[in-house]
């Protein structure tokens, strides 16, 4: 087992020994850290260590096979369906491959989870442009997501993340297909959100990455290595 | 319902639309409609002709008298007196020789020699509400005219109303087979629909939809072609009945087939009706795929 930080009262994401393991293998066991609020994380680890595994524990789209995970301190396990995708909507995810639906627009893809919360979206059309214009994509707002270039899905995804203002925000590799430039900007975005008190965690390979954020935030890296989570060195 | 009257901002929308699926819903409702339409038709068709097949041949018999031809007068008078003089029959009368020819006309022609011809005298019985007793006027004629033979026509009347019987179960059956059949054909196709939305379902899932707002996509767009399907197919379905040839032109056992009066109104529930069912299939259909998915 490996203690990143001590559990305590109020955080937002609670991990006691948990593990995940399929086919009788796992894949990770032994995780406890706690992530507070206004927290900002770093996940890094080899390719296939398991990172979009440990982010999908955090948002419930996986349940863990051993230990428990806490969720604002709920056991998804615990939770009906219904109450699951209440939960989802306090968390922003940022997925590696966006996920967008093709035949929505842009706009429509961003305000997804305003319309699936049966929140009247014209109603909140002033936000909706604001964020549309605060990542950048103010003219690509009638576009369909294969119109849109790397860069712009992955700031589109950054912002259908972040619309209905949600606690904890989880960034899967959100710069992996985008140049250094496109990068700075979106780590600009995920500062500007956790300055606005917002949990961040993000997924990355990236070590430039990271040290940026260092730079301008407080940051916690966790590393992911032989199926455990450690609290990473000071090579970063 | 809910889901399917209000103006849900979007909902629907995030389903991509699906063209093969849809046509082939709209089909196979229009289909099955046109079909109910039919089914019902023969069940009200079959219905009226039992009831009256029942009330007139259970309100009329025929006496039939076999005599040597110096006492077919004789006996002929004495049943009708006979009959004249029995509760629960309101009329009695020789059937002429015109009437008999007639009725021979179709197996022997129109110019049989009926006076030469051994032909028994038919005597036609009409009964009153009460109805008589068969039993004793038997006894009475055997007694008083031993020519006589007294038919009440229940061996006739008993297998043609069992047979409309059978044939307006036969129609019910079908409507509810039908209704079943197009039950399933709209499972069938939400499944197929849910399948290819598998990346859509998941992506809603993600962002915090409900298993029901995720269904009540599905089930709005189902609803609506299944409506839509069943709609086409009814009129078509009623247009075609009011064309088939009248009873006068038809005859036969196709006399009186279709709709008549109000009831030309009952097939307008098939519409609503296959509606309802696509509703409730596709709504359990989605409701079952969704809760296999986390």
């Amino acid at each position: 087992m490996t203690t990143v930080n001590k559990t305590r009262g109020g955080d937002v994401i609670e991990l006691q020994e948990a593990g995940y393991g399929y086919d009788g293998r796992a894949l990770l066991s032994g995780m406890s850290l706690s992530l507070a609020p206004g927290s900002f994380h770093f996940l890094t680890g080899p390719s296939g260590a398991g990172k979009t595994t440990f982010l999908k524990l955090l948002y419930a789209e996986l349940t863990a096979t051993s230990g428990r995970v806490h969720i604002f301190g709920q056991d998804p396990l615990q939770l009906s369906r219904d109450e699951v995708s209440d939960m989802r909507r306090r968390i922003g995810v940022v997925h590696q491959d966006c996920q967008f639906l093709d035949h929505l627009s842009m706009r429509e893809n961003v305000a997804l989870p305003l319309t699936v919360a049966r929140r009247d979206v014209s109603a909140e059309a002033a936000n909706l442009d604001e964020l549309l214009g605060w990542v950048g994509l103010a003219q690509q707002a009638r576009s369909l997501p294969p119109e849109l270039s790397g860069g712009e899905r992955q700031r589109a995804a950054l912002a259908r993340a972040v619309i209905t203002s949600p606690e904890i925000v989880l960034a899967d590799e959100p710069t992996g297909n985008v140049d250094w430039e496109m990068s700075q900007k979106l780590l600009n975005l995920l500062v500007q959100l956790n300055k606005m008190g917002k949990t961040i965690v993000i997924a990355t390979h990236d070590l430039n990455l990271i040290r940026a954020a260092k730079a301008q935030v407080a940051t916690r890296v966790l590393r992911i290595v032989g199926g455990s989570i450690q609290a990473a060195g000071a090579d970063l | 319902m809910t889901a399917l009257l209000s103006p849900e901002s979007g909902a629907d929308r995030v389903v991509p639309p699906s063209g093969f699926t849809a046509s082939l819903t709209v089909f196979s409702a229009g289909a099955m409609a046109f079909l109910a339409v039919f089914a019902m038709a023969l069940s009200l068709a079959t219905s009226r002709l039992a009831d009256r097949w029942g009330a007139e041949l259970a309100r009329s018999s025929t006496v039939r008298i076999s005599a040597p031809e110096e006492q077919m007068a004789a006996q002929t008078a004495a049943v009708v007196a006979i009959l004249q003089t029995t509760p629960g029959v309101r009329a009695a009368r020789a059937l002429t020789d015109a009437e008999q020819t007639a009725l021979l006309e179709p197996w022997f022609g129109p110019d049989l020699p009926l006076d030469t011809l051994p032909v028994p005298q038919l005597i036609e019985v009409i009964e009153d509400a009460d109805g008589f007793d068969p039993q004793g006027l038997r006894l009475r004629l055997q007694a008083e005219a031993p020519g006589a033979v007294l038919d009440d026509h229940t061996r006739w009347r008993r297998p043609l109303v069992e047979a409309a019987n059978r044939l307006r179960t036969l129609g019910i059956m079908s409507l509810l087979l039908i209704a079943a059949t197009t039950g399933a054909m709209i499972t069938l196709a939400a499944n197929a629909a849910l399948s290819a939305n598998a990346q859509v379902v998941s992506v809603l899932r993600l962002v915090g939809a409900r298993d029901r707002y995720i269904a009540n996509a599905f089930v709005r767009r189902f609803t609506l072609r299944a409506l839509v399907g069943a709609l086409g197919g009814t009129a078509l379905g009623m247009i075609s009945i009011a064309l088939l040839p009248k009873a006068s032109t038809a005859g036969g056992f196709l006399t009186g087939l279709g709709f008549q009066g109000v009831h030309w109104f009952w097939p307008l529930i098939v519409p609503p009706l296959a509606a309802l069912v696509a509703l409730i299939a596709t709504r359990a259909a989605a409701l079952r795929v969704l809760k296999g998915l986390t």
